[in-house]
């Protein structure tokens, strides 16, 4: 289980008590499913993030996604060229709420050194993006830094984030349509 | 074959086709009229002493200062039986940058030519689908061209005093 110790809780005889909300976001961030768009050499250090010797899994991170519908994480690494970005945008748009975004390294955040007329010039240009990882490529910690930042995100986001107007609005920016917001608000 | 004997095959094949030829990092160039260009290359991958067999490139240079000769079309032929290598260079002027396609006779000229008009705007005739096919389908130039900068244009962070410029 997770880090319980930032958790408000009220402890009982045989129980021990807290709210809806912070039990739903332990519960979300101990069970990220990530789903990897791993272009170049910040995946190939993803990949050693996953392996035994960094051992994502560790977080309740082993099942890797490899399809959208099924994740909640999108660890984007590596170059991304503007012939792909609509590729990643769309990706994004298939992910269901709630969804985090993590870009890892120079060229997923900036651009890197890829300052040029074919690469994307960082992916918060397309979609919105919660944690960024700088290195050129980053070293597995800085990767497992950003993933509990990410944790640290999920643990403490409200149950109604995904449903304000503040949300809708920056997804907005991006022209992105929030589409399971329903009608429980 | 030395690039020698090999130019004395090729002129011998060619004739007045040929309108010069030079050697650089010891490949044997020629230089052709564009107009000639599918008839030339079938002609070397027919001939019996030379079949080029294979075509290994097409390429693009752009040349601005070069007047009515601006975009060079570089094809690069392999005989895989005799193991020679021929450049062949046309030469075509930036306002009508149009050449027959090879395509009929290498088949792997379909991609290499969509590339190069792709980067360089070449127009490869009776070519079956010279469409984009590395840059995205909204581009609305081709970036070698030396007109074009290399660099993003909507890249905020860089300030030129840090990149001595």
């Amino acid at each position: 289980m997770g880090k319980i110790e930032d958790l408000q809780v009220i402890n009982g005889e045989g129980y021990q008590l807290t709210t809806l909300e912070q039990a739903v976001g332990l519960a979300r961030a101990n069970s990220v499913w990530p789903l990897p768009f791993a272009t170049s050499c910040c995946g190939i250090e993803f990949m050693a993030t996953m392996g035994s010797m960094y051992d994502l899994s560790r977080f309740g991170m082993e099942r890797m996604s490899f399809t959208p519908r099924q994740s909640d994480l999108l660890i984007v690494a590596g170059t991304i060229s503007k012939k792909l970005g609509p590729v990643l945008k769309k990706v994004y748009e298939q992910m269901a709420e709630p969804k985090w975004v993590l870009s890892v390294g120079a060229c997923a955040s900036s651009g890197g050194i890829f300052d040029t007329y074919s690469v994307l010039q960082g992916i918060d240009r397309i979609i919105p993006v919660d944690v960024y990882v700088p290195g050129c490529p980053p070293r597995p910690e800085q990767i497992i830094d950003g993933v509990m930042n990410i944790h640290k995100l999920v643990r403490h986001e409200s149950m109604r984030r995904r449903y304000s107007e503040e949300y809708r609005h920056l997804l907005g920016n991006y022209e992105i349509e929030v589409t399971n917001a329903g009608d429980d608000k | 074959m030395t690039n020698n004997e090999l130019l004395e095959v090729v002129q011998s094949v060619l004739g007045s086709d040929i309108l010069g030829h030079e050697e650089q990092y010891d490949a044997l160039i020629i230089e052709i009229a564009p107009k000639d260009v599918l008839r030339i290359v079938s002609t070397l991958k027919e001939n019996e002493a030379l079949s080029f067999n294979f075509l290994t490139l097409i390429g693009a240079i752009h040349y601005p200062e070069d007047l009515n000769r601006e975009l060079c079309v570089v094809y690069h032929l392999h005989s895989w039986k005799n193991a020679i290598r021929l450049r062949v260079k046309a030469f075509l002027s930036i306002e009508n940058p149009s050449i027959e396609s090879l395509c009929s006779v290498f088949d792997g000229a379909n991609w290499m030519e969509r590339e190069t008009y792709d980067f360089f705007g070449v127009r490869f005739e009776n070519h079956p689908n010279l469409t984009r096919i590395l840059n995205m389908d909204e581009m609305d130039y081709h970036p070698m061209l030396k007109q074009y900068a290399l660099e993003d244009g909507t890249r905020e962070d860089k300030d030129d005093r840090f990149f001595g410029r």
